[in-house]
């Protein structure tokens, strides 16, 4: 395709067009009804002018009679002007006017006529034409007032004349302003095909340009480029997880073979072997329990559960959630305190959150142990409220808590830190709690408690969005 | 007691079908929908094992078909997709119990057994005894011989739970979704703390104790003599 060819069809050309052709239609609409309307005021202005001095002159001939109407004649018709005047006997011999000559037979019709003349100071070659009516005069006379229409004709000409002017002008103007706009809007499209070209085969860290006029192509191009951070984070993770996954789940997996193979070798009586499959039967069962977080995560992140939406109360949830955990909390030597005095509703699945607020407070139980007893370490405070448009869900604990560069990362699947790879779990709750919180639209994040560490999922009321807010 | 496993998985059917004839229960197996749906509407089991996806009529549907034609047998449904809103489409479409995909034969006993005795309708009872053990669900109170347990509402429902399951597998799925009301595993062992609470209260002091672990399987309340 020729770069014309394609300039010619791009929507912004064609939309050029169509406005051309509306403006100048407009235009030629416009000057033809004011030429129409001046040409017929100036008639009407001739024909009452003329009419008026028809009505003077044949009082003054009934008064004086055809030699002071000749006289009167004579004299007006020296006088300057675009005004014609002609006197003549019955049979057309002309007695005063400065009519040179008439087309022939318009002095037989009575009333208004349109017609060619020349003035008798003219030489033979001359032509105008005039508005001019014939009146009879009683005596058989004839009397001819009119109006060269030269005035007239020439208004029209201007006006026709600014009419092809501001067409020419409207069509140049337009079709380069057209030509220059789509060459800058191709240049831009051509830009982002290109970006995508690139991104699609295979480079995603390619972001669509931003001209930073924040028009629509902007706003456009923004929001696709926070699509494709989001793509790009996805399939961050997806790698992330695979890797992961590959070491998460061969690391248990090939304990389970070992020990099966050990067993083989070395057991010698039945409960050997009975030890044996319950070990083998226990860490199948976690491996289970590991797959089933990853699925649950993976089903949460794009968008499962957004059906079974309810509207329920966040402090209600805190205290069941409390009261689950509060024996083991005891056990451990630890307290755990409800902090949710006012109801604080919303709308969002009921089950997850609770999950989401329960792998909080079974992380707050699992680190919050200091190791220097004595230190008054050991209360952790599950508290809700509500504030504004949102819900707030937090877990406080006296823990060791998360250095500050760690806490972005502790929400990605299987991340442990060091201290924490000697306690049982799978280091997918967080992840959980995070894919929970992003389904509502909320999120999830983490504070020094000073010391210790405050989880805090925020929750807008309302439930998610249908369209997830991209560009925030 | 009777049942029937539609199960499209050949080893998986014949694997549970051995499984329940080891603890003593007769068991047939269908390998489709329409198979399982023609067996089930002959009227004669106690507890139907369905999986959810089926060749020839799916899981739910069959269950659907029964419950219109008026069969009330309790159907318990297997899956492999296990997520919170599949559970409410089972529960939905007249399942009477839900179980994911891979689970323990353990847990799939308890909840079978568990649904059998559900037919015989205890749920009325207003008064449950084990032992000694007393408890009123109208007044809300506890009673071990003369002695009066005051418990906490939600140890009150756990133990409420196992009284009417007396002599049954309860296992702690099955607690936390009863008693607790919640669909996750939680990461740690929850239940096991509230479970040892709750004894220390009702069989701390008591020469025969009433609530016993079933091992690799869960909790049971019975009188030790019986």
């Amino acid at each position: 395709m020729t770069a014309l060819g394609k300039l010619v069809r791009t929507t912004a050309f064609k939309l050029t067009l169509v406005y051309l052709t509306v403006f100048a239609l407009f235009a030629v609409l416009l000057l033809g009804y004011f030429a129409w309307n001046t040409r017929r005021l100036i008639t009407e202005q001739i024909t009452e002018t003329v009419d008026a001095e028809i009505t003077g002159l044949s009082e003054q001939y009934r008064q004086g009679g055809i030699r002071r109407l000749v006289l009167i004649v004579d004299n007006r018709s020296r006088r300057p002007g675009s005004s014609l005047y002609l006197v003549t006997t019955s049979s057309g011999e002309g007695l005063a006017g400065n009519v040179g000559s008439l087309a022939p037979g318009v002095l037989d019709k009575a009333g208004w006529i349109e017609t060619a003349y020349r003035r008798l100071d003219e030489s033979e070659d001359a032509e105008h034409q005039a508005l001019a009516r014939v009146f009879q005069l009683p005596g058989g006379f004839r009397l001819l007032v009119g109006r060269d229409l030269e005035e007239r004709e020439r208004l029209h000409d201007i006006i026709v004349s600014a009419g092809r002017w501001s067409i020419a002008i409207v069509v140049v103007l337009g079709l380069s302003g057209g030509f220059f706009v789509t060459r800058r809007v191709l240049k831009r499209i051509d830009a982002m095909t290109g970006t995508t070209q690139r991104i699609m085969s295979g480079d995603l860290t390619g972001r669509l340009p931003i001209a930073g006029t924040g028009d629509e192509i902007d706003r456009l191009a923004g929001n696709l480029n926070t699509m494709l951070e989001r793509i790009e984070a996805l399939m961050h993770g997806l790698k992330e997880v695979s890797d992961n996954i590959a070491h998460d789940l061969k690391t248990p997996l090939t304990r389970l073979r070992n020990r099966c193979e050990e067993a083989l070798r070395t057991a010698r009586v039945e409960a050997d072997y009975r030890s044996a499959l319950e070990t083998t039967i226990d860490e199948s069962d976690r491996l289970i329990q590991t797959f089933n977080a990853l699925l649950m995560i993976a089903r949460t992140e794009s968008g499962q559960g957004r059906e079974e939406m309810t509207e329920f109360d966040a402090a209600e949830i805190a205290r069941d959630v409390g009261e689950l955990y509060e024996p083991l909390a005891d056990e451990k030597g630890l307290s755990l305190r409800v902090e949710a005095p006012a109801p604080a509703r919303l709308t969002g699945n009921r089950d997850l959150v609770s999950q989401a607020l329960a792998n909080l407070v079974d992380n707050a139980i699992k680190y919050a142990r200091h190791e220097e007893p004595g230190a008054a370490n050991g209360e952790i405070v599950v508290a809700a409220r509500g504030e504004g448009n949102g819900i707030e869900l937090a877990v406080s604990d006296h823990g060791p808590g998360i250095p500050a560069g760690d806490r972005g990362r502790v929400v990605e699947r299987f991340v442990r830190l060091e201290k924490s790879r000697s306690e049982p779990g799978s280091g997918l709750g967080l992840s959980l709690a995070a894919a929970v919180a992003h389904l509502h639209g909320g999120a999830l994040t983490f504070e020094d408690n000073e010391p210790g560490l405050r989880a805090v999922i925020t929750l807008p009321r309302s439930g998610p969005q249908r369209t997830p807010q991209l560009a925030s | 007691m009777r049942l029937l496993i539609i199960e499209d998985d050949r080893d998986a059917a014949d694997y549970l079908v051995k499984a329940f004839r080891e603890v003593g229960h007769v068991a047939d197996k269908a390998a489709d929908g329409e198979e399982g749906l023609g067996l089930a509407l002959e009227g004669q089991y106690d507890v139907l094992i369905i999986d959810r996806m089926l060749p020839k009529l799916d899981g739910l549907a069959v269950i659907g078909t029964l419950r219109h034609k008026g069969m009330e047998t309790p159907a318990l449904i297997l899956s492999a997709l296990g997520q919170v809103d599949d559970r409410v489409k089972g529960l939905r479409a007249g399942g009477d119990d839900y179980l994911p995909k891979p689970y323990s034969f353990a847990e799939l006993l308890a909840r079978v057994e568990v649904l059998a005795r559900r037919r015989v309708g205890r749920a009325e009872d207003m008064v449950y005894r084990v032992g000694d053990l007393r408890l009123d669900r109208l007044s809300h109170s506890v009673n071990r011989g003369d002695s009066e347990i005051v418990l906490q509402p939600r140890e009150f429902r756990l133990l409420e739970y196992l009284m009417k399951h007396a002599g049954q597998v309860v296992t702690r799925t099955m607690l936390l979704e009863n008693v607790w009301d919640y669909h996750f595993d939680p990461q740690t062992n929850v239940i096991d703390v509230h479970i040892s609470r709750l004894r220390s209260k009702i069989d701390k002091g008591f020469a025969r104790p009433l609530l016993h672990t079933v091992r690799g399987a869960g909790y049971m309340i019975r009188d030790g003599t019986r």
